[in-house]
């Protein structure tokens, strides 16, 4: 796995420096916009586990599916979704990646193959396993990504679905993201074989476990992961071991753990880690992170404004989107 | 003219969807070597292979949701679910993700599988393999219900629920399996979403689907020769609603039975009644009348699974009540 980071050149590095970064600020702004009741619903924030979105999605080919849960905001910028409209998908305007109609919980975007955003835990991972399916029926030589927390470890649904995947030979890459706590239940209490990649690996596929604070260590496993599966055909596991620093959603007032913990971990995060690195090896100043900051910054504020300037779905449209309409010759909705 | 049964039917539909497109394959517990468990895919396995059709393990939610992921990439996926009750663990995958997807991504993702399964009483298998929940899949926006009452539309409106680009349930009762009929080529077919007149009738109208349509077209003739002139519309499809048909033949007869397998509370009968209270009120000069299930669980003696069950006797005993 090693061996990865010897090839990573340093405009790659700060590459993904700026991708982490970008989904950091992305969703402080989120945060604010949240406590201002501009985005409603719940808000799953990622703040902590960047490097996992960033680190995978530089393993996987345009033509690839990814898969996703509830807090996806990560995984869509990453994957490529436009953050204008991503914002907007928020806000649950029109000219969100959804048309507004799935919030936070549910991005999707069929031209990034971007299939959600799954509010339901571990609902996404069966679906993973047949678009996997279809691509192996149709011959193609695609992955299908899927990204889960390690709650979902407890639900028929990561059983059966492994199974399949393993029984039936599909590329799937399931990339768990452990970060310790299934909302404020800790691994411990949920689990009676706590190291997930080892539960997984019980299904006869290969299945490594990883630091996901390191973003450069979750693109060289994903790597390697894709590459096997590539060749293969066989699904492949990742298990990210990260940390999520907010609550579950915004709601969540962490009775369950203290700050200190937080804190600890929060000097290992994604960000400072690479920034830390990459400065103590003169590979970047200071004044560079302040410039790729500035230029993240000026992205969210033109999505806000976008977000702010569009328009709501006329309720005349209310019933729109419950079936395909009989004309498929003609592009629906947006 | 060919004599078929509605196993052969089912079977026959889905090898002719097969051969027509590559595109569609069949999935879920022993529909492959074992030949299905109902016998309908018999053959299929060795006509067509082990990828297209696919034995599952016993993992309901899995496989039904793989079914998904595969219409979503591209493919016509039939998942099989052996018995509607055992669809129960598979129902986070339907009403979560099959559903939901269409909407949630702004009409960007169409979910074109078909979902069928056996349900119904009548073969003494107790409470957990005879039950009526197609009242519940109904109840779903996104997802259109079919319940074939004849071999010919268990044969066309399994078709048409395969071309159909969103996610179908198909509902099989297991009295029908074994049940023969004659098809012409000229049999002319309804489209899958639209209700059937079955009998026309100027007394009273008889909405019924499924396994009961036989019972209330034996129930009909048994009226007609006491000089009760019946109406039997068979539903078919119960998501989306044929509510034309169902308020024509009220406007035509002025007095409603309904004839449902489920249970009378909360159910499809419910519904049906309401929405005739809702737009054919003034038409009606009796009140609705509804032979549905005992509120039981359906037990296991053949005397008492038939006494739970609506029976022509109790359909003949009401409709005399509803025209005296």
């Amino acid at each position: 796995m090693s061996n990865g980071k010897l090839h990573i050149s340093t405009p790659h590095l700060l590459f993904l420096l700026q991708q982490m970064i970008r989904i950091r600020r992305f969703e402080e702004r989120c945060s604010v916009l949240y406590q201002q009741q501009k985005i409603r619903g719940f808000l799953h924030l990622y703040d902590g586990e960047e490097a996992i979105a960033v680190g995978v999605m530089q393993a996987l080919m345009p033509a690839d599916a990814v898969v996703a849960t509830y807090r996806e905001h990560g995984h869509a910028l990453a994957r490529g979704v436009e953050m204008n409209a991503v914002m907007a998908e928020m806000y649950g305007k029109v000219t969100g990646c959804s048309g507004g109609r799935g919030g936070s919980m549910h991005l999707f975007d069929v031209k990034n193959r971007f299939y959600g955003g799954n509010a339901i835990v571990a609902g996404g991972l069966p679906i993973a396993v047949g678009l996997a399916l279809a691509d192996k029926l149709c011959g193609r030589n695609q992955i299908t990504a899927c990204f889960f927390g390690e709650g979902a470890v407890a639900e028929g649904e990561f059983h059966e679905s492994l199974n399949l995947a393993t029984l039936w030979d599909l590329p799937v890459l399931f990339i768990c993201e452990n970060n310790r706590y299934a909302m404020g239940t800790p691994l411990a209490i949920e689990e009676s074989e706590p190291n997930i990649y080892r539960k997984a690996a019980s299904y006869g596929l290969t299945a490594q476990v990883v630091d996901g604070m390191n973003v450069v260590d979750v693109e060289a496993a994903a790597k390697v992961a894709c590459n096997a599966i590539r060749n293969t055909g066989l699904p492949q596991f990742i298990e990210c071991q990260t940390y999520r620093f907010k609550g579950h959603s915004m709601f969540d007032t962490q009775l369950y753990r203290d700050s200190d913990e937080v804190a600890e971990w929060r000097a290992k995060g994604p960000i400072v880690q690479l920034r830390e690195w990459l400065m103590a090896n003169h590979l970047i100043e200071q004044a560079q992170v302040s410039e790729l900051e500035q230029a993240v910054d000026k992205e969210i504020e033109r999505a806000v404004e976008a977000a702010e300037a569009a328009g709501w779905e006329p309720e005349t449209d209310l019933m729109r989107h419950v079936y395909t309409p009989h004309d498929t010759s003609k592009p629906e909705g947006r | 003219m060919a004599t078929l049964s509605f196993r052969s039917a089912i079977h026959d539909a889905m090898v002719e969807a097969m051969l027509a497109d590559p595109r569609v394959f069949l999935m879920g517990e022993d529909v492959g070597r074992y030949g299905g468990c109902y016998a309908v895919s018999k053959g299929m396995f060795d006509q067509f292979g082990a990828e297209r059709v696919i034995d599952t393990p016993l993992a309901e939610s899995g496989f039904v949701g793989a079914g998904i992921g595969a219409a979503i990439g591209g493919m016509r996926p039939i998942v099989e679910v052996m018995t509607v009750n055992f669809s129960l663990l598979a129902l986070d995958q339907i009403v979560n993700n099959a559903a939901t997807l269409r909407h949630m991504s702004g009409g960007q993702i169409s979910v074109p599988i078909v979902i069928r399964m056996a349900c119904g009483a009548g073969k003494q298998l107790a409470a957990q393999h005879s039950h009526s929940f197609e009242g519940w899949y109904a109840h779903i926006p996104g997802l259109k219900v079919i319940y074939p009452g004849t071999v010919a539309d268990a044969r066309y409106m399994l078709q048409m629920a395969i071309a159909d680009p969103d996610p179908v349930i198909m509902f099989e009762h297991v009295m029908l399996y074994n049940q023969e009929e004659t098809l012409c080529e000229s049999d002319t077919i309804a489209p899958m979403e639209q209700a059937v007149v079955r009998r026309d009738g100027h007394d009273l109208t008889i909405i019924t689907w499924g396994a009961n349509l036989a019972k209330s077209m034996d129930a009909a003739e048994q009226l007609a020769d006491v000089g009760i002139d019946t109406l039997v519309l068979d539903l078919r499809c119960l998501r989306p609603l044929d509510v034309d048909a169902l308020l024509a033949a009220v406007t035509k007869t002025h007095k409603v039975l309904i004839v449902d397998e489920s249970w009378k509370s909360g159910g499809m009968a419910a519904e049906i009644s309401a929405l005739i209270g809702e737009q054919g009120f003034w038409s009606l000069d009796a009140p609705i009348t509804r032979v549905c299930s005992a509120e039981v669980p359906i037990p296991y003696p053949a005397h008492l699974e038939m006494a739970a069950l609506p029976q022509v006797s109790a359909i003949v005993a009401a409709a005399r009540q509803l025209v005296a």
